[in-house]
């Protein structure tokens, strides 16, 4: 099967186990090297899928948290290629599927089909990309399905109804629900509509419908948890790790676990 | 960077760009250019490219456009024969001068008309994002002028190097967010930009300065600060009775150049950008993105960027803040791949040097990022004599008076040697 159907599979996992699928981010590398893949693993026990920050230098959707790892993690000299090599290392020991974050830059520095090679081979099942609209979407997409990655869509409440349903059958492994709009790491809590939001979404997409952006607490995995799949907790972590915390407490307590 | 584009491609896009047809219906000049945003704009894209589709070519746009330009901005604005540095360079020089405009230089030509444009699609309020602060204190003054609150996103670093425009855009009605993330300059200030507009895509109107990021600015900004570039030619062959055999334009984001060159791109008239060469040739300590950048996506667009061989975005330096960026618009990237224009560094002190020679010889305060084309211009003239030559003036250096006064032993001992 395609990689990225190992996306979909896990999320219906913990779907079938009655809970809510959880989709930890991380930004590798980030608060030290040397813990990453010491750091992935301890997330992966947790989490369904794990998002996986590549660092750059323009995180333009991103707020202060992501930004500041982001910074951080590229003066401690991570990059893509140094990724790859510490996920090879790791080769095996990660269940979870992973799936990359990445601005486009640093992949179309990489070169398309260089990466898609270099991401199946190192267990990589998909991306997200947040500065790539559908439009611009299709050199990446066929280099990506060429190894059996997904390009994993976002889609907004700003989202029309038309766009919606391209933007769904258009997306691998889940589909992206942003739930604000906004960037990452916003503190002022859920929008009260988010549930007719997240809803559409589900009807109109046939794949699990994940949603991200401002979750941070177990209240709000389980608000999203009612009207979509899985949820996507990024800048509350990342803040878990800066403090040098074990991740898994904190992974548990959102999914009640 | 020729290399980009076969040579027949060059000469249909060339000649594409020269009818008028570029951008393409997808934004793309060429190769360069597109929109690559974040799926939260995508709407508000395709609402801002609607509007600029029905306003922007539109009779009563225009004329309240036309008249603004005329009443309040003060245009045209004069060409101005420059008698001792011609003799001094063994030349023809003419200055178009955009530091006439009212509030100092070329950015008032877009800020006004975005400003417009941002009333007529409904906008509740409007940002922009500064780097010497030229732009902030033209959208200041627009804004103020059509009724829209502004808020202004400024790099801490830019604050603190162009401190009267602070102070100049707080007392036009603007609130002036100080950005701390990134690099602290205008890069890091579209990122704030940007992920503000985010917040509000309906309510607010981004007042994009520069020729740079998603389709449809690089194209909207072009059209508004294209009449540079007319009124230039008009009154060349006016007052110099005829055209001249070169044109020089600073190029950081490239809204100035665009608006100059643009207009000429048909005629005999070699064309030449001048960027910030900075301190040297190395990675971090210049802004000469086409003269040593690669293809990469920056802000939106698909053009020209510094950047390393991860695709990280290198900050840069230049002496002047307007210059101090690492893209450049892709209708430039373009004229680059064809060959039409070509692209050059000068280096802070030459920049210094070439505003003190002015400033002696013609009288005129010219602003940091204004003075790389000249310092250009003048070695141009001295290699080709007998030329006539254009310089696009593109704001004055009044608000530099921070930065000179950093300098002023150094530009006594040029003036001594």
């Amino acid at each position: 099967m395609p990689a990225h159907e190992r996306i979909t599979a896990a999320i219906a996992a913990a779907t079938e186990s009655g809970r809510p699928g959880l989709v930890p981010f991380i930004t590798a590398g980030y608060p030290e090297p040397a813990d990453f893949i010491a750091t992935l693993k301890a997330v992966a026990e947790v989490g369904d899928v794990v998002e996986l920050g590549i660092p750059f230098s323009d995180p333009m959707a991103d707020g202060m948290t992501i930004q500041r790892s982001s910074f951080v993690a590229l003066q401690k000299g991570v990059s893509l290629k140094w990724i790859f090599e510490q996920l090879d290392s790791a080769s095996g020991e990660i269940d979870a599927p992973l799936v990359m974050m990445s601005y486009l830059n640093p992949l179309l520095a990489f070169g398309y089909d260089e990466l898609a090679k270099r991401a199946h081979a190192a267990g990589v099942c998909g991306f997200i990309v947040p500065d790539l609209p559908f439009e611009e979407s299709d050199e990446i997409r066929t280099a990506l399905e060429a190894q059996g990655l997904g390009l994993i869509q976002l889609v907004t409440p700003a989202t029309p109804d038309e766009r919606l349903k391209v933007l769904c059958d258009a997306s691998r492994g889940f589909v992206y629900a942003v739930t604000i709009t906004g960037i990452t790491g916003g503190g002022t809590g859920l929008p009260s509509d988010l549930a007719n939001y997240l809803d559409k979404v589900a009807a109109t997409s046939g794949l699990p419908v994940c949603a991200g952006f401002g979750i941070r607490a177990p209240d709000d995995v389980a608000a999203v948890g009612r009207h979509a799949s899985g949820a996507i907790v990024g800048s509350a972590l990342v803040e878990v790790l800066e403090q040098g915390d074990d991740p898994r407490p904190f992974l548990r307590s959102l999914i009640g676990t | 960077m020729s290399a980009l584009l076969k040579a027949d491609e060059a000469t249909a896009l060339l000649d594409a760009a020269i009818r008028g047809e570029l951008p393409d219906e997808r934004g793309r000049f060429g190769p360069f250019g597109g929109r690559y945003v974040p799926e939260t704009l995508v709407p508000a894209f395709e609402r801002l490219e609607a509007g600029v589709r029905e306003h922007l070519h539109d009779a009563a746009f225009q004329e309240e456009y036309q008249t603004e330009l005329r009443e309040w901005v003060g245009r045209p604005t004069a060409l101005t024969f420059a008698p001792r540095l011609s003799e001094s360079w063994g030349a023809e020089v003419w200055l178009k001068r955009e530091d006439l405009a009212h509030t100092g230089a070329h950015k008032i030509n877009n800020a006004i008309g975005q400003a417009i444009l941002a009333k007529r699609l409904g906008a509740e309020r409007v940002i922009a994002e500064t780097g010497a602060g030229q732009h902030g204190v033209a959208s200041a003054a627009a804004c103020a002028r059509v009724g829209l609150p502004c808020s202004v996103y400024m790099g801490a670093v830019d604050m603190e190097r162009q401190a009267p425009n602070v102070d100049r855009m707080q007392r036009l009605g603007a609130e002036v967010v100080a950005v701390e993330s990134g690099d602290k300059t205008l890069r890091a200030a579209i990122d704030e930009a940007l992920r503000t507009w985010v917040t509000d895509p309906q309510g607010i109107y981004y007042l994009l300065g520069s020729a740079v990021g998603a389709h449809p600015y690089p194209y909207l900004v072009r059209e508004l600060q294209s009449v540079i570039g007319r009124e230039a030619r008009q009154q060349m062959l006016d007052l110099a009775g005829g055209l001249p055999d070169v044109a020089f334009a600073c190029v950081g984001g490239g809204s100035n150049a665009i608006g100059l060159f643009y207009p000429l791109l048909a005629d005999d008239i070699e064309l030449i950008g001048v960027e910030a060469g900075g301190t040297g040739d190395g990675l971090g300590q210049n802004a000469a993105t086409l003269a040593t950048g690669t293809p990469g996506v920056l802000q939106g667009s698909y053009t020209i960027i510094l950047q390393d061989d991860d695709g990280q975005v290198q900050e840069t330096h230049s002496i002047s803040a307007g210059l101090d960026y690492s893209g450049v618009g892709p209708e430039h990237a373009l004229l680059q791949a064809t060959g039409r224009v070509k692209y050059v560094s000068a280096q802070d002190d030459e920049a210094l040097e070439a505003l003190e020679e002015l400033c002696a010889s013609e009288g005129i305060l010219t602003a940091l990022e204004t003075s790389h084309a000249f310092a250009y211009a003048r070695g141009y003239a001295k290699r080709n004599p007998g030329k006539r030559i254009l310089i696009g003036n593109s704001g004055r250096g009044d608000k530099d008076m921070p930065t000179l006064t950093k300098y002023p032993a150094r530009i006594r001992s040029h003036a001594g040697a």
